[in-house]
């Protein structure tokens, strides 16, 4: 079934909205450019961001095209499931404020290994901690830009390689020139810019409904069945997998490294807390108002239309926006989606240059001795390097399904990065061995596990039984990498690293000596 | 008096700071995992439950949804509120003390 929709075809008002959207952010990135000289400016914003903007970018950050797209588009075609899977998302973030939003911001300097590295070994450390996090960039790099062009592709009509070299420029541009003031403003203006958008869809569905949500419910479950609107299999089958997977989103959020970059652009510890309560805020809205959206679509645009032009659902929300407000809202819908793919990628090319430049070469190659001239120019290089990388991965991955690779770079980054995170602040007798073995099996365990569950041995590899039977390995890969990291230390231990932690307390705790 | 940092850290005030924070911060996490998981785990068990109608068509498990996401909020607010009124006026009260 096919209906007449502009979708897929450059109209006027998509595109003067998409090129108001990227001269809006390129001016931001022009005035952010005259403020970006020191390495603290570039990775830090210069730690003058307020709480508030921090809990938007912060926002922007998480709410990918694949929460907006891919979540209205489960709840069309799935229903009830796709709140199940929105609710989620967001329990990871109280969880980031109670365990390791002060001690992040009163450790670190520019990145989360800075805390893992606090008392230990430098070198061993740093080169695993950025082992983790690369990692955990990479693959949810991979996610979004696969995204990203096959979304622009589907909206625009853009073929997928001039897609992706748009993106890669466009984001390079905000980070090479801007660093991390115009990132965060990035992040600013399309958190702004998705919650006004889904705001303005949801009420237009609502005002379709008579403003009662129970209109809404009754039409879904007339034309769709009742099931539409209770529990059904598609996101918790069983208890373990439904476990192990809130796990992975809960913890992998205290390990996605250019979440936590962003502590260090706010002030103080206090500022890094009010912040984390306004990401909770926006982000729990978003998640609440979303599925409006995804069940207004399964009614007013219907499921055969929507997986007419998309299997995955991701073309619901626009196709909404096309039968309620016309063209131009749709034009404006697809632009504010493609913002928010070039701020994600912004924001995730930016830690993965800190990885590189600041871990890397200037605590392990150059030993910390570096200059600030040569810092600067050294992330500036690490980002266009990662820029280029992610555009191949782009590329590369083109034709793969990669439906798994952001529950994989949760599932990476809740065992590779947070186990070491968490006991480095908490525990006195944590050792480098220690770290270095946690983070590594983490790393490896997770990748391995996922390649031989159903996720990708039966649905990427169409064989017949998985080996392992859990759908994302978090409950065994982050458990192993807590033991291990636990034994290892256990095993011998370092007094260098426990006689720093009264020193390290005191900054965890009280922020003495805070940067 | 000056307190060095091995003075403030076996200093009772102190430690009373650290066991807060962390009474706090496990309990909230607690609730918090009670919340979701028993949610997630209700689902695994429970179907027809959520799926009892509270309106002509609107089922339990929607309000049921929301107030997760509700109750994920209301933590976080409460550990802030919490830090803002006790942990930042005992960690400014602390710090005076101790020798820079």
């Amino acid at each position: 079934m096919q209906t007449a929709t502009a979708l897929g075809t450059p109209t006027p008002s998509a595109i003067t909205f998409f090129f108001l959207i990227v001269a809006l952010t390129l001016a931001i990135t022009y005035w952010a450019a005259k403020r970006t000289h020191s390495t603290k400016e570039f990775y830090a914003a210069g730690r003058t961001v307020s709480a508030l903007q921090n809990g938007l970018a912060l926002s922007g950050d998480y709410m990918s095209a694949a929460s907006f797209l891919g979540i209205a588009g489960m709840v069309a075609l799935y229903g009830y499931d796709g709140m199940i899977y929105a609710t989620g998302w967001l329990v990871g973030w109280p969880a980031l404020m109670f365990l390791i939003a002060g001690p992040l911001r009163n450790l670190g300097k520019y990145t989360f290994a800075d805390v893992v590295a606090f008392r230990l070994h430098q070198t061993p450390v740093r080169i695993a901690a950025a082992i983790g996090g690369i990692l955990t960039v990479l693959i949810y790099t991979i996610a979004q830009m696969v995204g990203a062009g096959l979304l622009i592709k589907l909206m625009f009509g853009i073929p997928y390689l001039y897609a992706e070299l748009v993106v890669g420029a466009v984001m390079l541009v905000y980070v090479l020139f801007g660093g991390m003031i115009a990132t965060t403003w990035v992040q600013i203006v399309k958190a702004v810019l998705l919650l006004g958008g889904v705001t303005v869809l949801t009420l237009m569905v609502l005002s379709h409904f008579g403003w009662n949500p129970a209109e809404l419910y009754a039409a879904v479950s007339q034309k769709l069945g009742q099931k539409a609107l209770e529990p059904g299999t598609k996101v918790v089958t069983n208890s373990l997998d439904a476990i192990s997977l809130g796990l992975a989103l809960m913890f992998g959020l205290l390990g996605l490294p250019h979440i936590l970059m962003r502590f260090y652009t706010v002030p103080d510890a206090k500022a890094a807390r009010t912040s984390v309560l306004y990401a909770t805020g926006f982000i729990g809205y978003f998640y609440i108002i979303i599925p409006i959206v995804g069940f207004g679509a399964s009614v007013l645009v219907g499921r055969g239309v929507i997986t007419g032009l998309d299997k995955s659902g991701n073309m619901s929300a626009p196709l909404l926006a096309e039968v309620l407000g016309g063209t131009p809202f749709l034009g404006f819908i697809a632009a504010v989606a493609f913002a928010t793919i070039l701020a994600v990628v912004a924001g995730l090319t930016l830690a993965g240059a800190s990885a590189l430049s600041h871990d890397l070469y200037v605590n392990v190659v150059k030993k910390g001795a570096a200059t600030e001239q040569e810092q600067v120019r050294v992330a500036k290089i690490s980002t266009v390097i990662f820029g280029i990388l992610a555009v191949a991965l782009g590329l590369l991955f083109e034709k793969q399904n990669v439906a798994f690779m952001v529950g994989l770079a949760f599932a990476v980054a809740c065992s590779a990065n947070f186990p070491a995170l968490l006991m480095s602040i908490v525990w006195k007798r944590f050792t480098t061995a220690g770290a270095v073995a946690s983070i590594l099996t983490g790393a490896a365990l997770s990748v391995f596990l996922i390649i031989i569950s159903p996720t990708v041995w039966v649905d990427v590899l169409k064989n017949k039984a998985a080996i392992f039977p859990i759908k994302n390995p978090a409950i065994v890969s982050m458990t192993a990498a807590f033991v291990i990291g636990i034994l290892v230390s256990l095993l011998a231990r370092e007094p260098s690293a426990e006689a720093s932690f009264e020193d390290e307390k005191l900054r965890t705790y009280l922020g003495v000596g805070a940067e | 008096m000056q307190k060095s940092t091995h003075e403030m850290l076996e200093s009772p005030e102190f430690k009373k700071l650290v066991s807060g924070t962390w009474t706090i911060a496990t309990v909230l996490t607690i609730v918090l995992f009670i919340v979701y998981y028993g949610y997630i785990i209700l689902i695994a068990v429970n179907k027809p439950f959520l799926a009892q109608k509270i309106g002509v068509y609107t089922t339990l498990g929607i309000p049921i949804g929301v107030g997760v996401i509700i109750a994920a909020w209301v933590l976080t607010a409460i550990y802030v509120s919490w830090a803002n009124r006790v942990l930042d006026v005992e960690v400014s009260r602390l710090v005076a003390e101790v020798q820079k």
